[in-house]
């Protein structure tokens, strides 16, 4: 466990955490309790202008999106490196900067990679 | 009493939630039981001091792995209640080689032992000196002191990007996409000529 004080500053998010949750429970079971409950099994069925529905609502897509995806979780990363870097910057010197310039050298190679492949375009 | 009040919290829906990962019967409920599970472990992570780590939890994986998990569960499209069918017939070889994972655990557990210095090692880095906040202690180990594995983890990082463009990216054909600099650099001779045409005949 940390020490108190650190965590102290935490406390109004876990105080948050605590009102929005008792605030959903307690929207849902107001309205579960009020509510009237009259169950029917039309109620339930699934409703397409007038049909039954045709298939299932999950279907395969694109393979593309995913592409998309992996590419900001890289670039989510290099931006998760950059926080310590900028915050102690003051004291790493030339050696810590190069380091990062280096690192950001490597991705940059992959962005011009994919740039150049069209991984980028959604044509 | 009320970090650990919060711990106990945080401890029984991450591990509850877990549970409900490999129960749900809708996958893509599972990734959303994956997701508190996650916000859970990093409240966690705070109670440890570790709020680097908690907010790269929630930033990573929350955001962006979450949702790749949710991609691929779309993207597979299989049908869990025709998989589960046959599922009961693999139970005996399934509990016979559980039993054997099981017992080299035990028989690891028993012979090993922990180097001395190891144990001198784990809290190492943020020693009692308070005055640094996490991330700044970080900042200032990763980039200089940890140079190698920091450079390994950008070559990692690139071997993934170009990983998935290799095997994800297809270049489709009959597809009309605007080239801007074409256009700009067509010019008036190359789409239209001037004819005398003398009247009564055709072009």
């Amino acid at each position: 466990m940390a020490s108190t004080e650190f965590l102290s500053e935490y406390l109004p998010i876990l105080i948050f955490l605590i009102i929005a949750s008792g605030l959903s429970v307690a929207m849902i079971a107001a309205s579960f309790l009020a509510g009237k409950q009259n169950p029917d099994k039309e109620k339930l069925a699934a409703y397409e202008c007038g049909f039954d529905a045709f298939d299932d609502a999950r279907n395969k897509f694109d393979v593309r999106f995913y592409l998309v995806a992996i590419l900001f979780i890289i670039f989510d990363l290099e931006i998760a490196f950059l926080f310590p870097w900028a915050i102690s910057l003051g004291s790493i010197g030339m050696f810590g900067f190069w380091s990062m310039a280096f690192f950001l050298g490597i991705l940059t190679i992959g962005f011009i990679y994919e740039w150049k492949k069209g991984a980028l375009e959604w044509e | 009493m009320i970090t650990s009040l919060a711990f106990y919290l945080f401890a029984s829906i991450l591990v509850l939630s877990a549970l409900m990962v490999i129960t749900a019967r809708n996958p893509v409920h599972s990734v959303l039981f994956l997701i508190l599970g996650f916000f859970n472990a990093a409240g966690l992570f705070v109670l440890l001091g570790a709020e680097f780590i908690a907010m790269i939890l929630v930033i990573v994986y929350v955001g962006a792995v979450a949702v790749l998990f949710l991609f691929v569960v779309m993207m597979l499209d299989i049908s869990f209640s025709d998989l589960r069918k046959g599922a009961m017939q693999y139970v005996p070889m399934g509990l016979v080689i559980g039993a054997v994972l099981l017992l080299e655990f035990f028989t690891l557990f028993g012979a090993w032992q922990f180097a001395p210095e190891a144990m001198g090692q784990v809290s190492a880095p943020i020693a009692a000196d308070s005055e640094l906040t996490n991330t700044e202690a970080l900042g200032q180990l990763v980039y200089t002191k940890y140079f190698l594995p920091f450079q390994l983890a950008g070559l990692i990082l690139l071997v993934a990007m170009i990983g998935a463009i290799v095997l994800t990216h297809r270049q489709r054909s009959g597809v009309y996409k605007q080239r801007v600099a074409e256009q700009f650099a067509r010019k008036r001779e190359d789409a239209m000529e001037v004819r005398k045409v003398s009247s009564g005949s055709g072009a």
